[in-house]
């Protein structure tokens, strides 16, 4: 029996070679749904793959329920993993894709036959089982795997990207099918690299950006966290002391700098989408300004995707 | 109800034979345990037609050296190559090894499974040759002649150890290519290595002998190839202290069991990495 029921990543980093994966994660996930979100190469793939042990954290300690990672025979009695690779055992249709599955874990024929069938009828893909799938789209390769990494009953389920590729009504069955697994009282670790596709089924958001988890917590929680963390603004421009006193004069902006050479004005913000409003205006009345921009990205991005704002005018 | 890992390492079992056996890639292989059938066979039509018959001591000898020669260190060698490195070569490049690791299955038992799927192949495929060479050979001689060699004289131990010497080289040479292609990127290179280091065995000092496939199939061959016969070939299987069957077999198969053991370690360590192959 599963010693807790939490995810547990301690101090955990992982390099590939000198490419950063991810760097000092410490999370203690509970039950319920919980998303990873954060841009392309944030390491969201990453963190699942440490999970489910196919790579080895550089540093620290991951344990699922108390299970080490690397015991598979113990880990995925109670862990499924539908994995981002969009690759098959050659030759295999939907079918045997899961009832071999199956028959790894263990199971007899009979017993994999009629959870495989009940696994694909979850995923609404009778009609299609018994065909290749190298002939399957991408939606349905994406539900096949699902079927996979369900079939067995796992407690937690580690889905990367589950969405990718489904149509709208899919989609929506999809979701709705997350929930009722939850429900039952199941892990489920959803990652997304667009925080509105999951912020309103997920019990908790787990931000990553570059490697670092920089915000966790219930959606409304991480939301404030992200207003109240100022972001770093850098303004180039003709004339900084003028722009910074002008700027000083707005209540969101925290902080104001001249910059080192002296041709720029580095600014803290914590509403960076008025604020840039604001520069425009003041643009307008006098100070020429060459540029702006984030200066600190990974914040500044992660902000994006969470406020899902516009671009910001420049 | 069977223990479970016996279960499992069936499955893996089921789930790889249908790679060993009819893999696309690995069609060469069947050629490969053809060329010395149609040799044999060849040869005896020839005879046949031309209504000759052979001494029956040469083509005994021609066999014993064609076996050892060609058939044991190129063929079933180039065999193993061929099937075993792939069983987890194959699949890093196919990026479709994560579906094994992602099963409550441990990664010992993984490997024992396509480890026999492996050796189910190249026996099936090397000891059928090896049984139609020895049909193909002795065709022309007529079936009291080849009856007789059966029944009176040692013509069925030798059949039999033929077959062993086989199925014993499928094991050795299974298990360490098995073992190199989850060690090494490239297969061509250790493969390369290794035919170099069993060609040379004869001429190596005792010890480093032991550490080799060759040196125990050479003692089990039922017929010491002449070194004097005088061709460069003869030279290399020069064995200057045969073992007792009791000692080459067990050698044989604990040298397999050592570089399966060593394989393992290297399989429990192995990670997902397919972007970066
Ligand atoms: N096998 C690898 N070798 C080298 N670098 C890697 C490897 N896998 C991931 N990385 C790097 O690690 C970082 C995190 O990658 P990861 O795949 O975890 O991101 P992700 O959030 O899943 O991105 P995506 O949204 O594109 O799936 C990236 O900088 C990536 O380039
Ligand atoms: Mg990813």
């Amino acid at each position: 029996m599963p010693a807790n029921d939490r995810v547990v990543f301690e101090n955990v980093s992982k390099f590939y070679g000198d490419v950063l994966g991810v760097n000092k994660v410490n999370l203690s996930i509970p039950p319920g749904i919980t998303s990873l979100v954060g841009p392309n190469g944030s390491g969201k793939t990453t963190l699942m793959n440490l999970m489910s042990g196919l790579i080895r954290p550089s540093r620290g300690r991951i344990t699922v329920l108390g299970i080490r990672t690397d015991q598979p025979d113990e880990l995925f009695r109670y862990l499924g993993y539908c994995t981002q690779f969009d690759s098959f055992p050659k030759g295999f249709t939907g079918y045997q894709f899961v009832y071999s599955y199956l028959r790894l874990y263990g199971c007899a024929h009979g017993e994999a036959e009629e959870l495989t069938w009940k696994a694909i009828e979850r995923v609404g893909m009778m009609d299609a089982a018994r065909r290749k799938i190298a002939g399957y789209s991408k939606g349905m390769r994406q539900r096949i795997k699902l079927a996979q990494s369900t079939c067995h009953g796992p407690s937690v389920l580690v889905l990367d990207e589950p969405l990718n590729g489904l149509d709208p009504l899919v989609r929506a069955e999809t979701i709705a099918l997350f929930r009722t697994l939850a429900e039952d009282g199941m892990h489920i670790i959803i990652s997304s690299h667009i925080l509105h596709e999951v912020d309103a089924i997920s019990d908790q958001v787990i931000l990553l950006s570059n490697g670092y988890v920089v915000a966790e917590g219930k959606i409304a929680g991480v939301r404030s966290e992200m207003q109240d963390h100022p972001m770093q603004i850098l303004i180039r421009c003709n004339r900084p002391q003028e722009l910074a006193a002008k700027v000083f004069a707005q209540e969101s902006v925290v902080e104001a700098q001249i910059h080192k050479d002296g041709l720029g004005l580095l600014v803290k913000t914590r509403d960076a989408n008025r604020f840039y409003l604001m520069l425009n205006h003041i643009a307008q009345n006098g100070v020429s300004i060459e540029s702006v921009a984030p200066a600190d990205d990974d914040v500044n991005s992660v902000y994006d995707y969470l406020i899902g704002s516009e671009e910001p005018q420049k | 109800m069977n223990p479970l890992w016996i279960v499992q390492t069936l499955a893996v079992l089921r789930l790889e034979l249908r790679k060993t056996f009819f893999s696309k890639r690995g069609f060469w292989i069947y050629l490969l345990a053809l060329a010395p059938v149609v040799l044999f066979t060849g040869h005896s039509l020839l005879e046949m037609k031309n209504h000759r018959v052979c001494d029956f001591g040469q083509d005994t000898n021609i066999f014993a050296t064609v076996f050892q020669i060609f058939f044991i260190r190129l063929g079933v060698f180039f065999g193993c190559v061929g099937i075993f490195m792939n069983l987890f070569r194959g699949e890093v490049l196919d990026k479709s090894l994560h579906y094994y690791f992602l099963a409550p299955i441990r990664r010992e038992v993984l490997l024992v499974g396509k480890f026999l799927a492996g050796l189910l192949a190249t026996i099936v495929i090397f000891t059928s040759s090896a049984m139609l060479q020895f049909i193909g050979m002795y065709l022309h001689h007529g079936w009291n002649v080849v009856s007789d060699y059966l029944g009176s004289g040692n013509g069925l131990s030798h059949l039999i150890a033929y077959l062993g010497v086989t199925v014993l080289a499928c094991i050795g040479y299974g298990s360490v290519f098995l073992a190199s292609g989850v060690a090494f990127r490239n297969p061509l290179i250790p493969a390369g290595v290794i035919l170099v280091w069993e060609s040379i065995n004869s001429f190596l000092p005792a010890i480093l002998q032991k550490f080799s496939v060759i040196y125990y199939l050479k003692s089990l061959c039922p017929i010491q190839i002449d070194p004097h016969a005088g061709s460069f070939f003869s030279l290399l299987s020069i064995n200057a202290d045969p073992m007792p069957a009791y000692i080459a077999v067990p050698g044989l198969i604990l040298l397999a069991v050592a570089v399966l053991v060593l394989a393992s370690f290297q399989v429990r360590r192995m990670e997902i990495n397919y972007a970066t192959e």
